[in-house]
């Protein structure tokens, strides 16, 4: 499955860029599989994805848990919590 | 109803003359505004930029004020959200609500508040007096204002 990844804030910091489109191996299914993914590519995704449970994620658009399946998804952004306001 | 994300800063009045002008059905108007502080943590602040989330930013700012249309009596609200690099002094964030009376004014835009602070895709990097830059964690406690107009549902 073919998708966009995006990185805000310090996740984007770390890992060096703010997009990419991956070709994601079929065994990543959900939120939690792609945190997982992530930690195998590198020192610097290793490092931004080393604690999921800082790094939020979100679905084309809609913040997603954990547990969420991708399937279908065309964005798939990653970011520390929010601090608007 | 309406939502806005830009870079240039806001005028209060005139937002707020934009719901009320020519109606006679609105009897109380809440305005909230944030701005930036000159000092975090004992630490004097230069700047402050917000990142945000183009595209999911306005979604998830349209489904927080629908979210509070749906729970008080609301004949208008508006949300304006700044982003980029901000001086301290500078507005951030307004939220205008209007409503015939006003105790949904006053609750409906301590709710948006409370739900656009945990809900609203914006990171906060604060830049000291010598430029150096830090992510603003978030912070418990709005997770826990956020948090308690769940109870009762």
């Amino acid at each position: 499955m073919r998708v966009t990844l995006r990185y805000f804030a310090w996740v984007r910091e770390k890992v060096g860029r703010a997009e990419e489109s991956v070709e994601l191996p079929a065994h990543v299914a959900t939120i939690a599989d792609l945190f997982a993914w992530q930690r195998s590519r590198g020192a610097g995704f290793a490092d931004a994805f080393e604690r999921a449970d800082v790094v939020r994620a979100a679905i084309d658009q809609a913040h997603a848990l954990a547990g969420q399946p991708i399937a279908g998804a065309r964005e798939i952004a990653f970011f520390p919590p929010v601090t608007g306001g | 109803m309406s939502v806005r994300v830009q870079r240039e800063d806001f005028d209060i009045a005139a937002e707020v003359r934009a719901l009320t002008d020519a109606r006679t059905d609105i009897g109380a108007v809440v305005t909230f505004s944030g701005i930036v502080r000159g000092a975090a943590a004992g630490r004097a602040l230069s700047a402050m930029t917000l990142e945000h989330y183009p595209g999911m930013t306005e979604a998830e700012l349209a489904r927080v004020e629908a979210e509070a249309c749906s729970r008080w009596p609301l004949q208008a609200s508006r949300i304006v959200h700044r982003y980029g690099e901000l001086r301290p002094g500078e507005n951030i964030v307004l939220v205008v609500t209007a409503s015939a009376h006003r105790q949904a004014a006053f609750a409906a835009a301590e709710f948006l508040m409370d739900y656009l602070k945990t809900r609203a895709p914006f990171w906060k990097k604060e830049a000291d007096a010598q430029g150096r830059g830090e992510w603003v964690d978030a912070r418990e406690a709005d997770a826990a204002s956020a948090e308690r107009w769940r109870s009762g549902e």
